[in-house]
């Protein structure tokens, strides 16, 4: 074979792979939307489901999801960012360093539903805690905190370390260094991961499923349990309630999830411009 | 303001560097004249950045770094234990090699030292930032932009507000690293002005490989090749009459 056809072979089967994770998108998308969209309007999703799900809305599972991710990317942002922060500025590479990464890179390849499991036995059973929007957050703010870490600490290491001297030069503390010039260079990469977690909890199903119950009713403190709509979608699915209220369901998942992450891409674009 | 011995704002005594087993300087003794320039030239690698940055210890974090002999500001030591950094790294502030301002205004780069040194008051910080940026020349041309992203000026007045920064702290010494080497031309006549300006006021110690900078700003010169002092002298004298061969070997251009 030629090395132009080989070339050319190349460039096709490249091509064509690119082109098939396209259309694989595109109909995932477009099908769940396609017979979605047309379920959604105000009333499905602000006002409560109707006969465990087959008419009616979706809106406790809405503020059920809110609850149970803001709980979760609150929880995991601070910790999260502290972590990355005593990682990449406050320690040299060594033992110790090298084991927190090794915990974070073996606790991201953990599987969600051993994460429902864990959060089950130690929050619902354990603390006593219950089926409700804390031990979700709680379980979920363990499952991305792998998450934030990485990009956070990936974020830290990429300011440029010519301002750090200067910081130092100029007579300011590490911690002044690190509060003033750091973290705001490090900022949008930490939105970043922050917003990747915030998907990650939004279409969680195996970890919440455990842990803050499977409830329609709105609830009222963070003890109360919630149905979220990953799991609102996947009980009408699976138990054959209403297709058509899990298409909605998973259209409005689906679009909270795509808002995520173009959030989270235009903060990307942002940074590299800045760096560029 | 007190000088040291002998009108040396700054002087190196039998000093020698180390990274782990790597030798980088051997017992340099230099010293640097209060409000002079001093320019520090030699091929690349000769080890001009490491004694420049030994002066106000931003080596220390370096891995392996080890140092033997003594650096003298005001005749004190700046290595003896207990040293307090923030305070010497202001007397004796540095300009590095490629403008690096933060990603922040231009108000905001200029009050950084005075900030983190605890300074809030909104009047006192723009008196400053106003004192610093007239120093280097740029208020007239910054005073309406003085809250534009200082990375979006030109590198030449991006190198500027560094210095300027540097100003707003009321240094003593200032250090220079190559702070023309990223610039054009008509940016580099600027710096060089501003120096012979600057040395009214401060000891200015510049490390450069333009020896034409060196021959143009500089009072006295220091030439170092391979980690070691070779010759030391007014820098009409090192230029004209260098009495070493290899010193005049390298601004003739025969070595480097």
């Amino acid at each position: 074979m030629s090395k132009d056809r080989a070339d050319r072979l190349a460039i096709t089967a490249l091509g064509l792979s690119g082109l098939l994770t396209g259309a694989l998108l595109t109909l995932i998308v477009g099908h769940v939307l396609a017979r979605g969209l047309p379920v959604i309007d105000a009333a499905f999703l602000l006002t409560a489901p109707e006969r465990m799900g087959r008419a009616g809305g979706i809106f406790p599972s809405v503020v059920g999801t809110l609850a149970v991710t803001a709980l979760a990317v609150a929880i995991a942002t601070p910790l999260g960012v502290m972590t990355a922060v005593y990682l990449a500025e406050y320690t040299r590479e060594g033992f110790f360093v090298r084991l927190c990464r090794f915990a974070t890179a073996a606790l991201a390849g953990i599987p969600s539903i051993i994460f429902g499991l864990f959060g089950f036995v130690l929050f619902v059973i354990r603390l006593g805690l219950g089926w409700s929007v804390l031990s979700g957050g709680l379980t979920l703010a363990i499952m991305i905190l792998p998450i934030i870490i990485r990009t956070a600490e990936e974020a830290i290491r990429a300011v440029p370390r010519s301002w750090r001297e200067i910081s130092y030069a100029l007579g300011g503390t590490r911690w002044q260094t690190v509060t003033r010039v750091v973290l705001p260079g490090a900022l949008p990469g930490v939105l970043t991961g922050v917003m990747l977690g915030v998907a990650r909890s939004v279409g969680e199903t195996a970890a919440v499923i455990l842990t803050a119950g499977t409830t329609l009713r709105l609830p009222r403190s963070p003890l109360d349990p919630v149905r979220t709509m990953a799991v609102h979608f996947f009980i009408l699915a699976r138990e054959g309630i209403s297709m058509d209220q899990a298409y909605g369901t998973a259209a409005v998942l689906i679009l909270l999830i795509l808002g995520v992450n173009f959030v989270a891409y235009w903060l990307l674009g942002r940074i590299t411009a800045r760096r560029g | 303001m007190t000088a040291g011995a002998g009108g040396h704002k700054l002087r190196t005594v039998n000093l020698s560097v180390f990274y782990h087993r790597t030798q980088a300087l051997h017992g340099i003794s230099a010293a640097f004249g209060e409000r002079l320039i001093t320019a520090i030239i030699g091929p690349s690698g000769c080890g001009k950045t490491t004694l420049l940055r030994c002066l106000n210890r931003m080596n220390d974090h370096l891995p392996g770094f080890r140092l033997t002999g003594e650096v003298l500001l005001d005749g004190q030591s700046i290595y003896r234990p207990g040293t307090d950094l923030r305070r010497l790294r202001t007397v004796v502030g540095m300009v590095f090699q490629r403008p690096n301002p933060f990603p922040l205004s231009v108000f905001a780069n200029v009050a950084y030292g005075p900030r983190v040194h605890g300074v809030s008051d909104r009047m006192e910080l723009w008196a400053t930032v106003e004192r610093a940026l007239r120093e280097v020349g740029l208020w007239e041309e910054m005073r309406r932009r003085l809250d534009r992203p200082a990375p979006d000026l030109p590198l030449g007045q991006q190198q500027l507000v560094c210095l300027a920064r540097l100003l707003a702290v009321r240094p003593e010494v200032i250090l220079l690293d190559e702070p023309c080497s990223a610039l054009d031309p008509l940016a580099t006549l600027r710096i060089e002005d501003l120096m012979r300006r600057l040395k009214c006021r401060y000891t200015v110690i510049i490390v450069t490989h333009s020896m034409r900078q060196a021959a143009r700003v500089s009072d006295r010169t220091i030439f170092m090749l391979d980690g070691r002092l070779i010759e030391e002298g007014p820098t009409a004298a090192i230029f004209t009459s260098p009495r070493d061969r290899r010193t005049e070997d390298y601004i003739t251009g025969k070595l480097g």
